[in-house]
């Protein structure tokens, strides 16, 4: 069944770069017929940067890719797509005014003298479907249909196009309980009709139900191929989010010195939001770094913005120095001292057409208001202090802030905020996608500040890096906060991914 | 060396080349001679022509700024320009300067309303822009209409006739207003933080959310100002015909300030703005009218010709294009791998 003559595409020694980013390098993918194949990774081990070179959006740097054994090189989506590679995105994009049968088949009509044949088209679009084991009256408007059927229409349109590989990108996200077990019946049919399927999903007990084999990659680099009968939920952790089990040092901690517990700089009770994450309890003093640990999608960056009134809460209450607080905007959270720097930097964090001057002032000057400016020789002070503090390179205040590499990019947005001199500052992922020198300068910074008595919320994906910062740790799963756990020698890597991986009865 | 890289290059080359095209076909183009101690010429005209839409195209270039559009400006001068002249016609006396300035003062504060309208539904109720100022464009005549009655209302008041057609030191007061409006506008931008925020906003709204910047005061006051901005346009409009046209007044200037701003370089995405640009643009635009009269091309190909000068300038200004042009010059050999 899965004997290497099966390989229906082979991918070796992806390499892919970007301005200031190596998002692929020597990555490696093997699609045999007949097999599900997860693509497992973090935020930004370079998923959708591999299918993206997989269905022809990007280019790559260096590499092979092999169909059926002979060397091709996609010009585009549309020449992947005719060489029988199909993709399903996330979001169902097909036209939902439209016919079911004309979904299916759009820009493939059967036609005759330049006219379509309705009758053949609806026959062909009722047998694809039959292949599915769907039964849709294929005249109606697909609007009329859930979601999870918009989707099985928009992988009959992909299998129609003869597809020998069908991508499915984080198909199960908007798909209730018995939905996706009727998605993976149609993945099982459609397998065993020979065609390899990727399937990309942060679930990990669904991964465990549907796939056969599983690609693991980290920070852009192949950590390996297993099979997932070989690789129990435990080890797929630490494949994802850190080093191999028998490799994992005794991290040297930094968190030393006792915080003082006094009365909390922040507290949370039962604060939770419908669809962001459920309702959870923490605490968090000065001087103190939390540190959230769990999956992508386990509802950590949910609750840092709950924190920071990014988004509002509906449950529960929230205390900042023991008075309530009730965080309707971010200005409001940030006059009683707290500061957020998101983990989407590009979009949600830096202003790309402002300077670095400009943008380091940014929050300082929001909280301000328009009519009382930092002075130019203000500004010009922070952000010569800032560029030299924290080495942002290059150390051009002028510099349009687009024109840096991401971690000087994050450089400046922790720069931001350190300008406000927030008591909690609360960091999601502020170590995604940068080189290394530039993370071990962020995390020496983090714990510098809580020594001097900031209290810190740490976000990351890393575990090694949570471990390494944090005083407390929080662990979540499935959008709810699971345990914590005080920060001591006792606690490693393997006892905190036992939890994240829903292994441990508590 | 990097002269050719501002991004007003473009357009100020385009302007002098007009300039220089007017020398061939009209005599005394840059001729300046003092009349009753007055300044005339050409130039003295483009200038005076090009007041209102300066005005007009400096409110438009921070609406645009925040990433939104005002369509409304040129009903708003309509309004602006219906109440004032109804205001002093009821006046015992026209030429009395306190009753003018009384009516100049309440026209504008009807055209603050405005504005305030337009900033309510797209920062409040969070229509889009395009949208939300349609309403008053189309409105706005009526309401203009309504003023005065649908008839053309004249006035002959002789403080109100300073406005678009005075002299101060010699210069036209029109132009002194347009360049003192534009000079606020420029401190009040730079010297607060106004400009800074806007620019955020514009460029990115989600990362000035988190910033803490609140965007729906700023870009209410963008609308307001805008608003001011055109009423004060429509005052120097109706001044010089002494009389409020309820139709003619400000008609299709929106896309004349649009086009002023775009020449000025500020994307109409938002985010960076140059107020200097669209005083450039402006200028551009009223001096291409005058060239097009000048050079002698028949009316019924003016607005083709002005079209064509448009579209060279913007490709001229488009980095996309320029790089396109110059990777032609030099050939580069295509890596093209064959699929199999």
């Amino acid at each position: 069944m899965s004997a290497d003559d099966d390989v229906v595409l082979e991918m070796t020694g992806i390499r892919k770069v970007f301005p200031g980013v190596v998002a692929l390098d020597g990555v490696d993918l093997w699609l045999r017929a007949g097999e599900v194949h997860a693509l497992m990774g973090e935020n930004g081990a370079g998923k959708s940067t591999l299918i993206k070179v997989l269905t022809g959006v990007y280019d790559i740097d260096g590499g092979d890719v092999r169909l059926a054994g002979q060397p091709v090189r996609f010009g585009g989506p549309l020449a992947a797509q005719q060489a029988g590679i199909s993709t399903v995105y996330q979001e169902v994009n097909l036209c939902a005014n439209l016919s079911v049968a004309e979904n299916i088949l759009l820009g493939r009509e059967p036609r005759r003298l330049g006219k379509i044949r309705w009758g053949a088209m609806r026959r062909r679009a009722r047998e694809l479907l039959a292949g599915l084991d769907l039964d849709l009256d294929v005249t109606a408007p697909l609007s009329t249909y859930s979601l999870a059927i918009q989707q099985m229409v928009a992988i009959a349109r992909a299998v129609d196009i003869d597809a020998k590989v069908l991508i499915l990108d984080e198909p199960t996200s908007s798909l209730d309980a018995s939905e996706v077990q009727r998605l993976f019946e149609v993945m099982r049919r459609l397998k065993n009709q020979g065609v390899a399927i990727v399937f990309v999903s942060h679930f990990l007990d669904q991964v465990y139900q549907v796939a056969d084999r599983m690609t693991v990659l980290r920070n852009g680099t192949l950590v390996g191929e297993f099979r997932t009968a070989e690789l129990p939920p435990m080890r797929l952790v630490a494949a994802m989010i850190g080093k191999e089990l028998a490799t994992l040092e005794d991290l040297e901690k930094q968190p030393t010195g006792r915080v003082q517990k006094a009365e909390p700089l922040l507290e949370a009770e039962d604060l939770g939001r419908q669809g962001g994450i459920e309702p959870f309890t923490l605490s968090i003093h000065a001087g103190e770094i939390v540190g959230l640990a769990g999956l992508l999608g386990s509802g950590r960056t949910e609750l840092a913005r709950l924190l920071f009134g990014a988004d509002r809460a509906d449950a529960g209450r929230l205390k900042v120095d023991g008075k309530n607080a009730v965080f309707r905007t971010p200005r409001a959270a940030m006059s009683r001292g707290i500061a957020f720097s998101s983990e989407n930097r590009r979009t949600e964090g830096v202003v790309g057409d402002l300077s670095v001057r400009d943008n380091v002032i940014l929050a300082l000057q929001a909280s301000r208001g328009w009519m009382r400016p930092v002075s130019r020789r203000r500004a010009d002070e922070l952000a010569d202090q800032y560029i030299k503090a924290l080495q942002i390179r290059p150390a051009d205040p002028d510099r349009l802030v687009k024109d840096l590499s991401g971690g000087n990019q994050q450089k400046v947005l922790l720069a931001r905020w350190l300008i406000t001199q927030p008591r909690l500052f609360i960091v999601d992922e502020p170590t995604r996608g940068i080189d290394v020198g530039a993370k071990a300068e962020i995390q020496r910074l983090i714990a510098e500040l809580a020594d001097g008595g900031m209290a810190v919320l740490f976000v990351s994906a890393e575990l090694e890096e949570v471990l390494r910062l944090s005083h407390k740790i929080e662990i979540l799963r499935e959008r709810r906060l699971v345990e914590e756990l005080e920060n001591t020698d006792a606690v490693d890597a393997t006892r905190i991914m036992q939890t994240i991986a829903g292994e441990q009865a508590s | 060396m990097t002269f050719h890289k501002h991004h007003l290059f473009w357009p100020f080359a385009v302007f002098v080349l007009l300039l220089v095209l007017n020398i061939f076909f009209s005599n005394n183009f840059f001729s300046i001679t003092v009349h009753d101690g007055h300044l005339y010429g050409s130039l003295i005209d483009i200038a005076r022509r090009a007041a209102p839409l300066i005005l007009v195209g400096v409110g438009m270039t921070l609406v645009i700024a925040t990433g939104g559009i005002d369509l409304s400006v040129g009903s708003v001068m309509a309004v602006s320009g219906a109440l004032s002249c109804l205001l002093i016609g009821d006046l015992g006396d026209p030429d009395g300067v306190a009753g003018v300035l009384g009516a100049i003062a309440v026209a504008l504060l009807l055209c603050l309303g405005l504005g305030v309208w337009n900033g309510f539904l797209v920062s409040v109720i969070g229509i889009q822009p395009i949208v939300a100022t349609l309403i008053l464009m189309v409105a706005g005549r009526g309401l203009a209409q309504l003023i005065t009655g649908g008839q053309i209302l004249n006035v002959t008041s002789a403080p109100y006739r300073v406005i678009g057609a005075g002299y101060f030191l010699a210069l036209p007061v029109s132009v002194l207003i347009a360049v003192a409006v534009a000079i606020v506008a420029g401190l009040l931008t730079r010297r607060t933080a106004l400009g800074l925020l806007l620019q955020s906003v514009g460029g990115s709204p989600a990362a000035s959310r988190l910033a803490g910047i609140q965007a729906r005061g700023l870009t209410w006051l963008v609308y307001v100002i805008a608003a001011v901005c055109a009423g004060i346009a429509g005052l120097i409009y109706s001044s010089n015909v002494a009389s409020a046209d309820s139709n003619a007044a400000g008609n299709l200037i929106e896309l004349d300030a649009i086009l002023a701003v775009v020449i000025g370089g500020t994307a109409l995405t938002g985010g960076r703005f140059s107020l200097s640009g669209t005083v450039l643009g402006a200028v551009l635009i009223e001096t291409l009218n005058v060239t097009i009269l000048s050079v002698g091309i028949p009316v019924e190909a003016t607005l083709l010709f002005k079209a064509v000068v448009v579209v060279v300038l913007c490709l001229g200004q488009s980095p996309a294009f320029r790089e396109r042009v110059l990777r032609r010059r030099t050939p580069v050999v295509a890596t093209k791998e064959v699929a199999a």
